[in-house]
């Protein structure tokens, strides 16, 4: 099993931290992994994009030259790594933000993130809705593993962020769920 | 138990483990994950944690504190190591011991901030002026990264010399599990030529002025012959597949992981390709490539960078065999279809089916 | 129809790097402004500072030079030299001219340097993620001063106008910020200021500017306005430290 992700969005939509839930949680089941943040040039704003990749082997390089998935949350990220995708590939988007044209042929998902996120009062979660979708589809680990992971990197956190991010991670699921 | 941490994060983390309680950095990118842990992390452990008003004066700092006994390192990415080098051939010339982490960007001048091999010549062959070495150690894992910080402090203090870490901003800013499974340092070798104040014993002077005719050639004699003990004892590389190999590879860091990949995708085929990766970038491996080069048909170096590690390659090699190279600059990152494709355009003319039949087996799929 | 506002020329028209907030488009767009209606575009040369300005080449449409980090002062005082009536400015942050170019700005002003640096101060280093700067407040919090600036271990803010004025070589320096509608032209006259200072040969000219870095200041647009009037400004204060015209 080796699944390589490529992670894209705005600097403040939290990329950072599901790629990190999903690596932390990788290393704790023995798997391989690496996370690789990819910047531009020395500059502001934009976007950020994340290489993850996890398996059961050694991995060489970081970097993906051809993505299993991609779970892109805005959409100039969408333009500039769709082309990356193989063909039987996953797609995941914040379809609150992005608007897939029909020149991608592989699997796509669409989960309004930034508008589930509003509704559970904080937009900020949209990464950890996504990331309930994420795990729906791949079912790479369970729901729990993330969570427990997830309670450690907010352990010095208010209690109730820690509940919105559970409430996120749920809405995620059920997103796909409900289309199955 | 394993963590998951940047090579930046690792390489300060293994620094304070190894006892460093001095670091003098300035912020510049792809290395500023390092410099902003120190922040936080040297107060906790009670040591000495700077931002200085530039690299030439975080270096001097550096200078200081391990000229006054302190474990002391400083990091930087590239134009940030060459601001240093002014006092990294003063620190040579005093025999001081200190770490130097250099994540390496592209460049020549601002360049840009992703990853790159190009300050290897900077690195191994004396940036600054004058007749002398560094100690260059090149991780190419996370792990790796913190294995060398750590060993680094030793053999600078071993040899009373610096020891530069060279890693490149896909090594400083990737993430990969990783465990610090050495002993925190508590006991220090003696350094009984450190400045703490003369009592009761003769003074101590650190310095590299010699102006007496004679007295500088002297001491450069005696640098010569450490650099002669450290070039005996302190190779260190890593060698797979060599024996038997049609051809090798000789990479490092980030490079030499993507050498791995084809050796490894090499195994399922008849044409078998080694590695010889490099982990201590001077004293060169020189041996084992020049051995190595007597057996196979030929070598092939991969950097990222114009060709500079081939030129040593080749001085080992001595006309042994043919030493091809490929590189890529500008924060290329060489692939590994890239490097099988060069072998197939290399390899002498009897192994060409051979390699053709591997082609496939490096396709991304 | 008359237009009221418009891009200058020198402007050139493209989408900035800046992040939403910041200052530096603010007074990349003033220095157009100025050469636009002075008609100094063919002989005016700018440097870029290393910084998040460092890309200002691809904002201003005149001839432009990039500089090592810190080092225009040095660079700006070369192409003078050969140019002696042009137009020079250097465009410099606080890292880059308070900390590792402290030496070459203090050194142009002493040789009295007829040039325009302009500095923008934003107390913090915006492009390497938010360190500490040579300016930053007492007290305030940035990636290397996690529980905020204490001079003990950090030192204390530096005044660079203050610094510079004691200096024979300097002949005017203003302290001035892009807060309000208002102090932006305060800002914009003290730049014109500075460049009539170097037209008249009165030899060297700093215009410090307050300036807002919402992202590393952790704050939305409007607090950060309002953190420069409140906070930034007590620490240095606004208005004219050296002037060649009003010796007093
Ligand atoms: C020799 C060297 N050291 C460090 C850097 C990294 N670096 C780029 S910009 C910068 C400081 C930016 O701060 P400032 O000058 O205040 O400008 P701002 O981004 O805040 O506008 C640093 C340290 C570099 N490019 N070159
Ligand atoms: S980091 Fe700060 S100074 Fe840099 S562009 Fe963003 S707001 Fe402006
Ligand atoms: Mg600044």
């Amino acid at each position: 099993m080796t699944e390589k992700i490529i992670l894209a969005g705005f600097g403040g939509q939290g990329m950072m931290l599901l790629g990190k839930l999903l690596a932390q949680t990788a290393m704790i089941e023995g798997k391989y992994v690496t996370f690789f943040p990819s910047y531009g040039t020395e500059v502001r704003g934009g976007t950020a994009v994340y290489h993850l990749i996890i398996s059961n082997e050694e991995i060489f390089s970081p970097l993906i030259e051809i993505a299993d998935t991609l779970i892109i949350m805005n959409q100039p990220s969408y333009q500039k790594f769709k082309g990356m995708l193989k063909p039987e590939g996953l797609l995941i988007v914040n379809s609150s933000m992005v608007k897939v044209d029909s020149s991608v042929k592989s699997k796509v998902y669409k989960v309004p993130a930034t508008e589930l996120a509003s509704k559970l009062g904080n937009v900020l979660v949209s990464n950890i809705i996504i990331l309930g979708a994420y795990l729906a589809i791949r079912k790479l680990f369970s729901a729990d593993h993330i969570m427990k992971q997830l309670r450690e990197m907010l352990k010095n956190k208010k209690r109730e962020l820690f509940t919105t991010n559970k409430q996120a991670l749920e809405s995620g699921i059920k997103v796909i769920k409900s289309l199955k | 138990m394993k963590q998951l941490l940047t090579g930046n994060e690792a390489a300060a983390e293994a620094a304070i483990q190894a006892g460093c309680r001095y670091y003098y950095g300035y912020p510049i990118t792809p290395q500023n994950e390092l410099i902003n842990y120190m922040a936080i992390r040297m107060p906790q452990v009670g040591g000495t944690f700077i931002q200085a008003e530039s690299e030439i004066a975080a270096i001097n700092m550096v200078y200081g504190s391990a000229a006054a006994g302190g474990r002391a390192m400083t990091s930087s990415s590239s134009p940030g190591i060459s601001l240093k080098q002014e006092a990294i051939s003063y620190l040579a010339g005093s025999e001081l011991p200190c770490v130097i982490v250099n994540i390496q960007r592209g460049g020549p001048g601002l360049g840009d901030i992703s990853a790159s091999q190009a300050d290897y010549f900077q690195a191994v062959k004396g940036g600054g002026h004058g007749d002398y070495h560094l100690i260059v150690l090149a991780p190419s894992s996370v792990q790796e990264m913190a294995d060398l910080v750590y060993d680094a402090f030793d053999l600078a203090d071993k040899h009373r010399n610096p020891v530069m870490i060279l890693g490149d901003a896909q090594i400083g800013q990737l993430m990969e599990p990783m465990e610090f499974s050495k002993k925190p340092r508590e006991v220090f070798p003696l350094k009984d030529w450190a400045l703490t104040g003369a009592e009761g014993r003769k003074r101590n002077v650190i310095k590299s002025f010699y102006p007496i005719k004679g007295q500088l050639e002297e001491f450069n004699a005696h640098l010569q012959k450490k650099y002669r003990t450290i070039r005996e004892h302190e190779v260190r590389y890593e060698a797979i597949n060599i024996h038997g190999a049609d051809i090798v590879l000789v990479a490092y860091g980030t490079s030499a992981r993507i050498c791995k990949e084809v050796v490894k995708k090499s195994h399922q085929s008849e044409f078998k390709v080694g590695l010889i990766r490099p982990i201590t970038l001077w004293p060169f491996p020189e041996q084992v490539i020049k051995t190595m080069s007597e057996r196979v048909q030929c070598i092939l170096t991969v950097e990222m960078s114009a060709g500079q590690m081939v030129e040593d390659v080749r001085l080992a090699v001595e006309g042994k065999c043919p030493v091809h190279f490929y590189g890529r600059t500008g924060g290329g990152v060489p692939t590994s279809l890239e490097i099988m494709r060069k072998i197939a355009e290399v390899v002498p003319s009897n192994l060409i089916d051979k390699v053709n039949r591997i082609l496939p087996l490096v396709e991304v799929k | 129809m008359q237009s009221l506002y418009k891009k200058p020329k020198t402007l050139i028209d493209t989408p900035t790097h800046f992040c939403p907030g910041c200052g530096h488009g603010i007074v990349l767009r003033l220095i157009a402004e100025i050469i636009d209606a002075w008609n100094i575009r063919g002989r005016t040369i700018g440097l870029a500072p290393v910084g998040c300005a460092v890309l200002a080449y691809n904002y201003l449409d005149i001839d432009m030079c990039e500089a090592a980090h810190g080092r225009p002062p040095a660079v700006a005082t070369g192409i003078k030299r050969v140019h002696p009536d042009h137009m020079v400015f250097a465009y410099q942050g606080d890292g880059d001219l308070a900390a590792i170019g402290t030496a070459e700005i203090i050194h142009a002003a002493n040789r009295g340097e007829n040039i325009t640096f302009i500095f923008v101060n934003n107390a913090v280093y915006g492009m390497t993620n938010g360190q500490m700067a040579p300016t930053t407040l007492l007290g305030q919090k940035t990636i290397t001063t996690p529980s905020g600036r204490e001079p003990l271990n950090y030192g204390h803010p530096i005044r660079i106008c203050e610094l510079l004025a004691v200096l024979d070589g300097s002949s005017y320096l203003e302290r001035v910020s892009i807060s309000s509608p208002e102090n932006i032209r305060k800002t914009k006259k003290a730049l014109e200021k500075g460049f009539k200072t170097q037209r008249e040969k009165k030899g060297f000219s700093l215009i410090e500017i307050l300036s807002p870095c919402p992202i590393y200041w952790r704050m939305d647009a409007n607090e950060s306005m309002r953190y420069i009037d409140e906070e930034m400004t007590r620490t240095f204060p606004l208005g004219v430290v050296k002037d060649w015209e009003h010796k007093n």
